[in-house]
């Protein structure tokens, strides 16, 4: 039996450390799970302090015992490398550790274990958890704003139409790959376009009319940050290469362009689309607030779009400008060809947290009293039937979004290895 | 414009403006001008703004710092935390705070003191109030503290070009800082006592606490929100910042013999903050921005108290937008100023 120093272990008494150790740490871990999911404080003959740091201490020598360099046991030098350093990392992995145990309990009890999804009413809500029902029987409203019923199906059919257009580039043959770039850019947004206006929005072919006042809901959200991603794109990249343009009117009327858009917040700029903007139309002239404020934020973002675009074409060494233009290309050409083509590559990360920003930031629309998904929610939230549920609403939505967001941001990364170039 | 009947300028600014304001840093009621209004309005802006950039720098440098560390854990839980809170709209945590998790708090009256004097209820957080009593006698000694301690740092410095000899500047500036303040309360006349809040009953059923500090649910709120959101994005720049700093420049410090603190404070965060600098200050501005997002709780900032409740009761639509967006501008393009300058500063001095 060798010397025994617990300050240092060392390999020599590896099982004595390694044992000891990890009943230590299990003690500690035992302790708070028990604490956690059964309510039992085995430790309740000390005081209530000592009690609660406990697990604490004992974990943190637990880990202390249990840190022996060059072990030999492949796992255990794993384990210490990556969470058992030293003791403030020890101590900081314990916390962590006990913050997940001791937030379970509660958030499975909300969730899923008192929560309550059966019957029609307020009433069926009897558990302490969420009242999952609230949800269900709004889920319509949430999706489809105050649309008809019965009118559904046309915005069911527009989405499930819009979809399947868009994968057309799967399927595209070796012949017509070169008219993609022109089918994206042009043709899918006029189809869009005349789907929604057509078929949400009706009015023509025997189709009944719904106005934009009676949209809303998720579907909304996608209507507004779809065409505002459409009409953004393009505008931010003239005003990016407006902004480099050698024409000092064009450039100076660029940089005023971008840096106003820049700085102003979007909920200003949405005031004025539905206060001000009315005034400066001729009397007779009409324009929907719908559309008013899809070209609001779509002006907003295409400044942040141009400033993205403008990083990419100066990170472009001047070399590819040089060589284009030896080869006899003309502005246009040069840039489609040569130039916008690299610059768009460099600037994908940029570009998707831009269309990130656009999506997260469609809940605005509330001030000019259009209702997506939240504007729904805080309104079914004061309806007298349905009071007190503002939590499962606004976890619903969160849920929503950020599913939404996360699928663009792996999409987006996905987008960036792929068209990622050894330079 | 004209054959709608709109007239065109800036007159209404003097007349009353005959509405209450809920929160406000200066005087304020219903006898004073729209002009004050507007200023009520800016004042809370920028205060919800100071304080969410404070806060956002103080978690997102964390959280950054933390996405870097060795042990997974905590790298993992640093960036559930960025993507989690990155990927949920603004408008939407705000909410959240405001209608679902503070509408959780108890009611004046059967919430608990934290230490005696704090109370965190659903009408706001109450703390006790400083009263002070000759409190230009103090502020004129922490001006005093600031020049001494430039002056010693402008000699230390000189000291250690000239000499070579290094002077502990760090615990001077803290001694000094904590020392001369305090002389002032012991000779200087300076004194300090609290109010504490109080509860009062102002119905059978109503309570409201008196005296104090309070802060509204609202600022609160928002500020949460705001700050939560805007660490996110500041983390990332940290990490990218420290991220591109070469293993090279780390070593090469450490081999001619600096400590890890040394390598840090001298040759790691210099380098970093050139990187770090510019997204974050874009992410300020964004908070400043964000924060107009205070409309839709109530909170009286500048576009609910301007551009909301002074255009409903004057119409002066073009009037009082195109102001608020002028503020807006200028608060935006003074703060980029500002940052640019910091950073030409700290800027690599190329020969």
């Amino acid at each position: 039996m060798n010397k025994l120093n617990f300050l240092k272990p060392d390999k020599n008494n590896l099982n004595t450390y390694l044992y000891s150790g990890s009943f230590l740490f299990f003690v500690g871990t035992l302790d708070v799970f028990l604490g956690s999911f059964f309510k039992v404080n085995i430790t309740s003959f000390l005081p209530d302090f000592v009690s609660f740091i406990l697990p604490l201490i004992l974990g943190i020598i637990g880990l202390h015992l249990i840190r022996i360099e060059f072990s030999g046991i492949q796992k255990l030098d794993l384990l210490n490398k990556k969470i058992n350093t030293n003791n403030f990392n020890a101590c900081l992995t314990l916390l962590i550790i006990f913050t997940i145990i001791k937030s379970l309990p509660p958030l499975m009890s909300w969730f899923i274990i008192d929560a309550n999804i059966a019957g029609d009413t307020k009433e069926a809500c009897t558990g302490s958890g969420a009242c999952w029902t609230y949800i269900k029987i709004w889920l319509r409203r949430f999706i489809y704003g105050m649309y008809p019923n019965e009118l559904q199906w046309r915005i069911n059919i527009s989405f499930i139409l819009l979809i399947a257009l868009a994968f057309v580039g799967y399927f595209a043959t070796e012949r017509l790959k070169k008219f993609l770039t022109l089918y994206y850019v042009l043709i899918y947004p006029v189809i869009a376009f005349i789907l929604i206006y057509y078929l949400i929005s009706g009015g023509a072919f025997g189709l009944e009319w719904v106005e934009t006042g009676a949209w809303g809901g998720l579907s909304l959200t996608f209507i507004v940050s779809f065409f505002c991603l459409i009409f953004c794109f393009p505008l931010g990249m003239f005003l990016a290469l407006g902004r480099r343009s050698q024409l000092p009117t064009l450039r100076y009327i660029s940089i005023g362009f971008i840096e106003f858009w820049r700085g102003v917040p979007l909920i200003t700029v949405l005031f004025m689309s539905s206060v001000m903007f009315p005034m400066f139309l001729p009397e007779d002239f009409f324009m929907d607030k719908l559309v008013r404020v899809i070209i609001a934020i779509s002006l907003f973002e295409a400044a942040y779009v141009a400033e993205v675009i403008r990083g990419g074409l100066q990170a472009l060494p001047r070399g590819q400008y040089d060589a284009a233009k030896s080869l006899g290309m003309g502005y246009w050409k040069m840039h489609i060809f040569v130039i916008l083509p690299q610059a768009l590559k460099l600037v994908i990360p940029g570009i998707a947290n831009t269309f990130l920003a656009l999506v997260k930031d469609t809940p605005l629309i509330f001030v000019v009293g259009l209702l997506e998904i939240v504007g729904m929610l805080n309104l079914a939230k004061t309806n007298p039937k349905w009071l007190g549920f503002a939590m499962e609403g606004y976890v619903f939505a969160a849920i929503i979004f950020w599913i939404i967001c996360y699928a663009m941001s792996r999409y987006s990364q996905n987008l960036e290895l792929k068209y990622k170039t050894e330079r | 414009m004209d054959n709608r009947g709109i007239e065109f300028g800036y007159g209404f600014l003097n007349q009353e403006s005959s509405f209450d304001v809920q929160f406000s840093l200066i005087e304020y009621d219903g006898s004073h001008s729209y002009a004050r209004a507007y200023l009520v309005g800016l004042l809370n802006t920028l205060l919800v703004a100071f304080l969410g950039i404070i806060i956002s720098t103080i978690i997102g440098v964390v959280v950054g710092i933390a996405r870097l560390s060795p042990n997974y854990l905590i790298e993992r839980a640093a960036a559930f935390y960025v993507e989690f809170f990155r990927n949920i709209p603004l408008l939407l945590q705000i909410f959240f705070w405001y209608f679902a998790a503070l509408r959780a708090l108890p009611l004046p009256q059967d919430s608990e003191a934290m230490f005696g004097v704090f109370y965190l209820t659903i009408k706001g957080f109450f703390m006790p109030r400083f009263i002070w009593d000759n409190l230009d006698v103090l502020f004129y000694s922490i001006i005093a503290v600031i020049i001494s301690i430039i002056v010693i740092r402008n000699y230390a410095k000189k000291l250690q070009e000239n000499q070579g000899k290094q002077l502990p500047v760090f615990s001077i500036s803290i001694a000094l800082l904590i020392v001369l303040p305090l002389l002032t309360f012991l000779f200087g006349g300076v004194s300090l006592s609290f109010e504490l809040p109080v509860l009062k009953q102002l119905s059978t059923t109503s309570y409201v606490y008196k005296g104090g500090l309070g802060i509204p649910p609202e600022l609160i709120a928002l500020t949460l929100a705001l700050a939560l959101y805007t660490a996110t994005f500041i983390a990332e720049c940290v990490r990218a910042g420290i991220q591109g700093i070469s293993k090279g420049q780390k070593e090469a410090a450490a081999s001619i013999g600096l400590t890890p603190n040394q390598v840090l404070k001298l040759v790691i965060m210099p380098q970093a903050l050139r990187i770090i600098i510019p997204p974050t200050t874009n992410q300020y501005l964004n908070l400043t921005k964000n924060s107009s997002l205070a409309a839709a709780i109530a909170y009286p900032d500048l576009v609910l108290v301007f551009a909301g409740t002074a255009l409903m009761q004057t119409g002066r639509a073009i009037e009082i937008v195109s102001i608020t967006m002028f503020t807006y501008l200028s608060i935006s393009l003074s703060i980029s100023l500002l940052m640019n300058w910091y950073n030409k500063k700290i800027a690599i001095k190329e020969k």
